[in-house]
């Protein structure tokens, strides 16, 4: 068996074809959009040069100009597909490369990927494959559902786009605030899968990737908000020590076990430093009170150096910008260490009524007894955390924990 | 581009509602009738809906036609009022309705053109 010749001085490796294809995508979609004033059928168009650059660039080698390589595939598509209809072929005779993007276009691109109109799956999606050039089928992979279950919510949204005119715009002043937090609730979410992901799971832990590259691309846009670089640092904080969170045979490390020499330090101070440029614009926001809390736990050299008085702290803040269970949970671990294990359970009982179904209660509530020197109800606890998670990695930690107690 | 706004009521509404005092109840219809003029412009007719407790559902069914009395959906939620609106865009008409001063749920349906 012989390895493919590989084109001299490309490297067509897969993480490099989808750091081209994302770069390049998004911008095609933007201008094709602006160009048509179609959605669905710019998008369309995209994905499929998308895909040829999947099926054709391993074997050929990434060309020069990958943008007017993916360009003049979507336009000879579009020309075919839609020579039956005059407006169509005008609109596509207009576009002669090179066509820039203009700098609100990706950005137009991304608010109406997320357009409240749209479901939370959908407006995931339909970010992933129209803004990051993802193909339905590693959506669907990263995320662990059937790749029809992708397309049809990638159709359902695009029908509603068209249909009900959600349009392709910036919003006014008045309503951005909203619609931005829409936009970073995604990014978010794309965050989280990607964190929460395992060792099996390689697909789902790209889409941190594609999380960190929309956040600087938004940020980048939108220098002046500071929830955006809020969320950017935060995204940065968690991928700087991501390398730590798991052991050699993809077991899940926690915080206090981690090697710290592991971490990486100079993407956590780039991170801490637009933190602290975002906190001079004295707009505030969970995002960058998150990031902050984050940066807190990664400024410490060892686990006993925590500033667990300044992370209750924050966490107090970020309550009162943003009241939630799972928020007062986290405080309820800081607690442990500022105050004590007695006051914390004694807050996370509290919380029992509101989170009886999510396992991170029950699994902290674990660690508490047991830090009280109550064994016993520490295991049932940990038992029923083990009954609400399907993540693997949580579940073999769970499993440990309960096999390792004391009789 | 047309759309249709469906207002929706909801029993907790028509409580607080009728526990208003008069004048107070007054003060709430006379600000949905200024968000009507308002929005002139844009408003292609509307109208207020009898109560449900008017309304009559016939099913066609394999044959035999049933009437009943009431909605077709039975439930805490229902219609009490549409109105028809032309704008460019939903962002446009969304605008509109987060100003809507009366029920609590308003539904916006595209019509086919």
């Amino acid at each position: 068996m012989t390895a493919a010749p590989s084109p001299p001085g490309v490297d067509g490796s897969h993480a490099q074809l989808a750091r081209v294809v994302r770069e390049h995508a998004g911008r095609l979609a933007a201008v094709l959009v602006r160009l048509t004033g179609d959605f669905a059928t710019a998008e369309d168009l995209v994905q499929d040069a998308v895909v040829a650059a999947l099926q054709r660039w391993p074997r050929d080698g990434i060309p020069e100009r990958p943008d007017a390589w993916l360009f003049s595939v979507a336009r000879n598509r579009g020309l075919d597909g839609l020579r039956r209809s005059a407006n169509y072929e005008a609109k596509l005779a207009q576009l002669e490369p090179p066509v820039p993007a203009g700098p609100d276009d990706r950005l137009s691109l991304m608010f109406t990927c997320c357009h409240p109109a749209l479901s939370r799956p959908a407006q995931v999606a339909l970010t992933l494959r129209v803004v990051c050039g993802l193909t339905t089928a590693q959506i669907a992979r990263a995320f662990l559902v059937p790749e029809a279950t992708v397309a049809q919510r990638i159709t359902r949204a695009k029908r509603k786009i068209s249909g009900a005119v959600i349009p392709f715009r910036v919003p006014d002043v008045d309503e951005l605030g909203e619609r931005l937090d829409e936009v970073l609730t995604v990014i978010y979410l794309l965050m989280n899968e990607g964190y929460l992901a395992t060792a099996e799971q390689a697909e789902a832990r790209d889409v941190v990737e594609d999380a960190e590259w929309l956040a600087a691309l938004l940020h980048r846009l939108m220098p002046t908000e500071p929830e955006v670089a809020g969320l950017l640092a935060l995204i940065r904080l968690h991928r700087g020590r991501s390398e730590a969170r798991f052991g050699p045979d993809g077991d899940l490390i926690l915080l206090p076990e981690q090697d710290r020499s592991r971490w990486d330090r100079r993407a956590i101070a780039s991170a801490t430093d637009l933190l602290a440029s975002a906190a001079r614009r004295r707009r505030p926001g969970p995002f960058q009170l998150q990031a902050a809390i984050v940066a807190c736990h990664a400024e410490a050299d060892r686990w006993a150096d925590t500033d667990w008085e300044q992370i209750v702290l924050l966490y107090d803040m970020l309550l009162h910008l943003a009241p939630s269970p799972v928020t007062r949970l986290q405080r309820t671990i800081a607690l442990r260490y500022a105050a004590g294990p007695a006051a914390a359970l004694a807050e996370l009982e509290g919380l029992a009524g509101a989170l009886d179904r999510y396992h991170l209660l029950h699994a902290t509530r674990a660690e508490l007894l047991r830090a009280l020197g109550r064994p016993d109800q520490a295991r049932t606890a940990d038992r029923r955390a083990l009954e609400l998670t399907s993540n693997p990695a949580e579940r073999a930690l769970l499993r440990r924990r309960i096999e390792w107690d004391p009789p | 581009m047309r759309y249709v706004l469906l207002f929706v009521e909801t029993e907790d509404y028509a409580a607080q509602l009728d526990a208003l005092p008069a004048d107070e109840r007054e003060r709430a219809y006379a600000l949905a009738g200024k968000w009507f003029v308002d929005h002139a412009d844009r408003l292609r007719g509307a109208n207020k809906l009898q109560p449900a407790e008017t309304a009559t559902t016939v099913r066609l069914g394999d044959g035999d036609t049933v009437v009943t009395d009431g909605p077709f959906v039975e439930g805490k939620e229902v219609v009490s009022g549409y109105a028809e609106v032309e704008a460019e865009n939903l962002d446009e008409v969304l605008g509109m309705v987060r100003s809507w001063p009366g029920c609590p749920v308003v539904e916006i349906r595209p019509l086919e053109t």
